[in-house]
């Protein structure tokens, strides 16, 4: 298989409001394949959403490079954002519009013609269980409504590569159950995802590889049964994680 | 784009309501009221129409760029989506440019017939070079809208009201928008100190259009400092709208 993404010697320092530097990623190298279900672990604050952010060219690294779907994040964001779908950590639709407009109007940004637009929205909503709410303003939508909404935004214009920024936070369990289906038929698809988790549970059940990262760096990398074998004795997750961290995820 | 047309077309009567609303109680109280009560002369109303369109298309402008942007990059972050859209940045921060330059347009195209409605014949008035008078139009909305991405971008949510009032309201009154900038002969000071505020050069370029009996301010020199800031503000504010757009 040919690599989806491949990151090299990722570095990402912001800025302080003191004139310091916070380092949010400290030197990261990934490579994840393409077809592959790939979940990014680690706490609040690893830097899961910074590499997200880099991945998907909406934040500029301080040093290192990223290659998306082919092309370089710096170089050429166009040709990342042609070719990656993203869900957010945070729902941002368009209140202004109607969640059948959010579709429609997100599938022209890339030249998908109208009525295209309107029968796969159709389709996806009609999947993802929110075909009722077509005609509603966004706001009138729960959370949940709002989370599956940013899916089929994310899956309109039918990209290569799927970032998800934990995406089933705030679900309840139903829905959350609901979004794991819809992922594992994305990838029987074919599709890359890349999805960050902070629930140990969710990287075991449904990834194919795990990357778990603390203070932007990479502590361990492998399947979830690989992972899970490190821990003498065979164990859970949670204990790979707090024998890699000396703390517990949370 | 298309999506900001739409989400113009259904608030279009409270953007009017917002925007149209000030200039159109000027146009009431001076325009109509006070030469009737004969505190001012008749041909205050050559001199006030086109400051008031001025002041019109560029509060539209500045503000149907600068408030939504506010919240775009503060709270909502609707404008995720054009962000992850395969074009390059700096062309969605021309969208919103040209998007305050139709609501500035529009503004104009309220209110000059309203107010030549309210205030009865104005002495003076030529629609004789409505080319030109669009031109005008166009480049005072661009420049203000500009303006309006520039300060959208660059200040946080809280702060925005407070710079409205302690900007905008002397911009202004200061702007020659209610009274023209030869009038200010007499106040040779006042006269060249009021050349930093952009709004002047709108309201003489509007006079130098619509009512060109009028002593004005060269068109030459309007349109050559409009052009100048402009191009000023664009890249202003394209810098910071890029660097809020990209962490
Ligand atoms: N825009 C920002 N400005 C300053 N610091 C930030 C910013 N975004 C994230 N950080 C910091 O970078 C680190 C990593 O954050 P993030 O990537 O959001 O982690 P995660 O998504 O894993 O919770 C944290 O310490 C966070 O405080
Ligand atoms: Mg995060």
């Amino acid at each position: 298989m040919s690599a989806a993404i491949h990151i090299s010697g990722l570095r990402k320092e912001y800025p302080t409001p003191g004139g310091g530097t916070v380092i949010a990623l400290a030197g990261l190298d990934l490579d994840i394949a393409s077809g592959e279900l790939f979940g990014l672990l680690g706490p609040n604050g690893a830097g899961k959403s910074t590499t997200i952010g880099i991945l998907t060219t909406r934040i500029r690294p301080t040093a290192g490079s990223a290659v998306v779907a082919g092309a370089d994040v710096r170089r050429s964001s166009v040709a990342v954002r042609q070719r990656i779908g993203v869900v957010p950590q945070r729902a941002n639709p368009d209140l202004s519009l109607t969640a059948l407009e959010n579709l429609v109007f997100h599938a022209g940004y890339f030249g998908i013609p109208r009525v295209a637009a309107t029968a796969r929205a159709h389709t996806l909503m009609g999947t993802l269980g929110i075909a009722d709410k077509m005609r509603a303003r966004v706001g009138e939508l729960s959370g949940g409504q709002q989370q599956r909404l940013m899916i089929a935004r994310a899956l309109i214009h039918e990209p290569r590569v799927i970032f998800l920024d934990e995406p089933t936070v705030g679900l309840d369990p139903q829905a959350r159950l609901g979004l794991w289906e819809i992922l594992r038929s994305l990838h029987a698809d074919g599709r890359t995802i890349v999805m960050t988790t902070h629930y140990m549970e969710e990287a075991d059940q449904l990834c194919d590889r795990l990357a778990i990262i603390d203070h932007g760096a990479l502590l361990a990398l492998d399947t979830p049964v690989a992972l899970k074998a490190r821990v003498p004795g065979g164990g859970t997750l949670d204990e790979l994680f707090i024998s890699l961290t000396g703390r517990e995820l949370d | 784009m298309r999506r900001d047309v739409r989400v113009l077309r259904r608030e279009l009567p409270f953007f009017l309501l917002r925007t149209v609303m000030q200039p159109l109680l000027f146009i009431v109280v001076f325009g109509y009221m006070l030469p009737r009560m004969g505190f001012v002369r008749g041909e205050y109303t050559t001199a006030l129409l086109p400051g008031v369109i001025a002041v019109s298309l560029t509060l539209s402008a500045v503000q149907s760029v600068a408030l939504p942007m506010v919240q775009d990059f503060g709270h909502t972050k609707e404008i995720e989506d054009r962000l992850l859209a395969p074009i390059p940045i700096p062309l969605v921060a021309v969208e919103k440019m040209v998007m305050g330059v139709l609501q500035g347009i529009i503004a104009a195209l309220v209110v000059l017939p309203a107010g030549r409605l309210i205030m009865g014949p104005i002495a003076g008035l030529t629609l004789g070079h409505a080319g030109t008078a669009l031109a005008v139009t166009i480049l005072g909305a661009a420049t203000f809208s500009a303006i309006g991405l520039w300060l959208g971008s660059a200040i946080g949510a809280t702060q925005i009201g407070l710079m409205f009032s302690i900007i905008v309201a002397p911009m202004i009154f200061f702007g020659c928008a209610y009274y023209p900038w030869r009038g200010l002969d007499p106040i040779p000071i006042a006269k060249y100190a009021v050349l930093v505020n952009p709004l002047v050069y709108v309201a003489e370029g509007m006079r130098a259009v619509l009512t060109p009996e009028m002593p004005h301010m060269p068109l030459a020199a309007v349109v050559g400092a409009l052009v100048l800031l402009l191009a000023g503000f664009s890249a202003l504010a394209i810098r910071s709208f890029l660097r809020r757009a990209i962490g």
